[in-house]
């Protein structure tokens, strides 16, 4: 009797577990939440970047879905909500890596978004493609896109590569020319970093082939604090075009100084950071007819509701080139899931890859792992940082050249 | 000629920035002795107080620093009796007190910068104040950089004069050359240590104020500051603030000569290599007294 008792109880204990491990394995009725884990620079120095076009575009999206009712999944014929877990990778790739692989493996999350970065981006690249995730690498800029996402099929760029960037200023810059509105002076600064020294190279090689003069090229320190050398010298070439590949704080002193100075050349071009809002917020008026790398069509109702939208929920606005395609990433995202109805990665990975989608930036449709709706350069105009090249895309405002005097 | 003029005032200006940034340290180290690796933290921290100022009370930054100063006099006193104290009663001699020091602050640098992530995030800060062109003798110089090389001469002449000719100034200077004679001539040596920890901490805060009218800064910064500032200091000799004033303004005038000169790639070349012959000639520093 006790025998028959406790092997009676065994079963039904077996029979729970069983149930249990199949109501959340394998069967789809029961899931509470789609967990979306990530791992950004919350400290070290790619927080600036991280916590200005990364991490507020991810914290909007969850709560527009979340606020929606969810994420719509067919195969259970329901909304479900996100569930977010989110680590600091403290700017080191080693951390990042770790934090990926327990989002993973430990936290089970169904997507990870990816980190902040081309470097960490290109790091996490193996460890998302061995897990089987898909990694929309928003922030990562490397003329070996194609490539790379050929070799790692989840992988996919969205901001164009950079060589299509300098192609972009270069053809901006001949189109003015041929117009009469500037000469062939072109005077051009550089970070000597990975960045200023990619984009300098592939701009003396352009500008050549488009025949202009470099009358002044050179490059200076990461952290250099102050740009009066630079500028005294680039000024005294008297350029029509001056050029800096920059990084925020220094595209922030360059502009400054420059400002000091009266250097007020008929194009003035810096970057990254032009498209931040601190760097309207600090210039005001000033900054009206600015040139910078990237940009958006602030025309688009989705752009101008995306601006407001993100300035209340984080309580700034966003910048304006990495921020917005960011967000349309991850609509890309929430469409793919939505289309394949379940939590089956290798199908969403191919739905990103190859199905056209509606975002706030307009139609995205993938071409080689490459987001081709982008833009090279974009200019102050007013409140917004527009889209001025690639010249035939559509949208594209006309340049304002000769660059206003400084207010 | 108005070239070389142009590169001496351009180079002057950056250089007081340079001394400004590193008056604090040669107090804090030299006098102190402690190796504070927070220093940067503190720096930024102020600018970060007074882009607080400005942009939600309106104040100016130059007001702000009537407030500033005080607070930041007091919050460094504190933070030496409670934070540094312990350290310097166990600490047998100077060389552990400055070992001790270095882990200690670098444990507060942490604290420091985690606090102002959480109020501020991690991104960029900038506004614009006294954003100016002001032409001196044919060169166009930026008024609130000029502003900076002022406070950086007074402070540096202010502080000098005072530790020189008052009494509270010769004891600072008599804890600097020797703790433990010191002690012998019935000075106060913590008080001492203590005082010149906080108005290394105050000039600090001087200094985050100043910067942060033409420098963009966020709460990863500091650690770019205490660098440049530990240059400064060890080149000017530690302890001694016409040594970091002249130091400062030679860095400042030679990266400046280089960059117009040569080319601004070269600039940190210049500055390493300046410091490498300080250092192998005068391994105390410009104005540090030769070790017994």
């Amino acid at each position: 009797m006790r025998v028959k008792y406790f092997a009676g109880f065994g079963a039904i204990v077996l029979a729970a577990a069983i149930s249990w491990a199949l109501s959340t394995g394998t069967q789809a009725q029961d899931i509470q939440s789609i967990k979306i884990g990530w791992s950004i620079s919350k400290t070290g120095p790619f927080a600036a970047g991280a916590s200005v076009t990364t991490l507020p575009n991810y914290q909007v999206w969850v709560k527009d879905v979340n606020d929606a009712g969810g994420i719509m999944l067919k195969s259970i014929g329901k909304k479900v909500k996100i569930e977010v877990i989110e680590y600091d990778d403290r700017s080191n790739s080693e951390e990042m890596i770790k934090a990926v692989e327990r989002l993973a493996t430990q936290d089970k999350v169904d997507f990870i978004l990816p980190p902040w970065s081309t470097g960490l981006n290109l790091a996490a690249a193996p460890v998302f493609d061995r897990l089987g995730y898909p990694q929309l690498a928003v922030t990562a800029n490397s003329n070996r896109a194609v490539e790379l996402s050929k070799r790692w099929p989840g992988l996919t760029f969205w901001l164009g590569l950079p060589s299509e960037l300098v192609d972009g200023l270069v053809e901006t810059l001949v189109k003015l020319r041929k117009d009469g509105k500037i000469g062939d002076k072109v005077a051009m600064a550089s970070v000597s970093d990975q960045f200023g020294i990619e984009q300098s190279t592939a701009a003396r090689e352009g500008l050549k082939k488009g025949g202009f003069n470099l009358v002044y090229d050179k490059s200076y320190p990461f952290g250099t604090q102050d740009m009066q050398p630079v500028l005294k010298d680039a000024m005294a070439a008297s350029p029509d075009t001056f050029i800096a590949f920059s990084y925020p704080p220094d595209t922030l002193g360059i502009t400054d100084t420059a400002k000091v100075l009266g250097f007020n050349p008929k194009v003035f071009f810096v970057g990254v950071g032009t498209a931040f809002p601190i760097y309207k917020g600090k210039f005001g008026d000033s900054a009206e007819g600015v040139m910078g790398i990237g940009g958006s069509n602030a025309d688009l109702p989705g752009i101008k509701n995306y601006i407001q939208h993100h300035k209340t929920i984080i309580g700034r606005e966003p910048d304006r080139w990495a921020s917005p395609i960011t967000y349309a990433s991850l609509q890309v995202l929430q469409q793919a899931i939505e289309r394949v109805g379940k939590i089956d990665r290798p199908a969403i990975i191919k739905e990103i890859n190859t199905g056209s989608f509606d975002t706030i930036i307009g139609k995205v449709k993938l071409v080689d792992g490459q987001n081709k709706n982008t833009w090279a350069v974009g200019q102050w105009q007013g409140a917004n940082f527009y889209g001025i090249a690639p010249v035939s895309k559509e949208g594209a405002r006309a340049p304002i050249v000769p660059k206003p005097a400084w207010k | 000629m108005t070239l070389a003029f142009d590169i001496v005032l351009s180079g002057l200006i950056l250089g007081g920035m340079y001394a400004l940034t590193a008056m604090g340290l040669t107090l804090q180290y030299g006098v102190a002795r402690i190796m504070n690796l927070s220093y940067g933290e503190f720096l930024v921290a102020a600018a970060f107080f007074a882009y607080w100022m400005f942009s939600s009370l309106a104040v100016s930054p130059l007001l702000g620093l009537i407030v500033i100063l005080p607070l930041a006099f007091v919050a460094n006193w504190a933070i030496y009796q409670i934070v540094l104290m312990p350290l310097v009663r166990r600490s047998k001699n100077r060389d552990m007190l400055e070992v001790d020091s270095i882990l200690a602050t670098f444990g507060l640098l942490f604290v420091i910068q985690g606090v102002m992530l959480v109020v501020f995030g991690g991104q960029y800060y900038s506004y614009s104040y006294l954003s100016i062109p002001l032409t001196l003798f044919g060169t166009t110089v930026a008024a609130n950089r000029l502003l900076a090389l002022v406070f950086a001469l007074v402070i540096g002449l202010v502080v000098y004069l005072a530790l020189k000719h008052t009494r509270t100034g010769t004891a600072i200077r008599a804890v600097a050359v020797n703790p433990v004679s010191a002690q012998l001539s019935a000075i106060d040596v913590r008080a001492a240590a203590a005082f010149a920890y906080a108005l290394g901490g105050a000039l600090v805060a001087a200094g985050g104020v100043l910067v942060s009218m033409f420098l963009t800064f966020n709460a990863a910064m500091g650690v770019a500051f205490t660098m440049k500032a530990l240059i400064v200091v060890i080149m000017g000799g530690v302890g001694n603030m016409m040594g970091a004033l002249v130091a400062g303004l030679l860095l400042g005038v030679a990266e400046t000569a280089v960059a117009r000169l040569v080319d601004p790639g070269l600039t940190l070349a210049v500055t390493f290599a300046l410091f490498l012959v300080v250092l192998l000639v005068r391994p105390t520093g410009l104005f540090g007294r030769p070790t017994s």
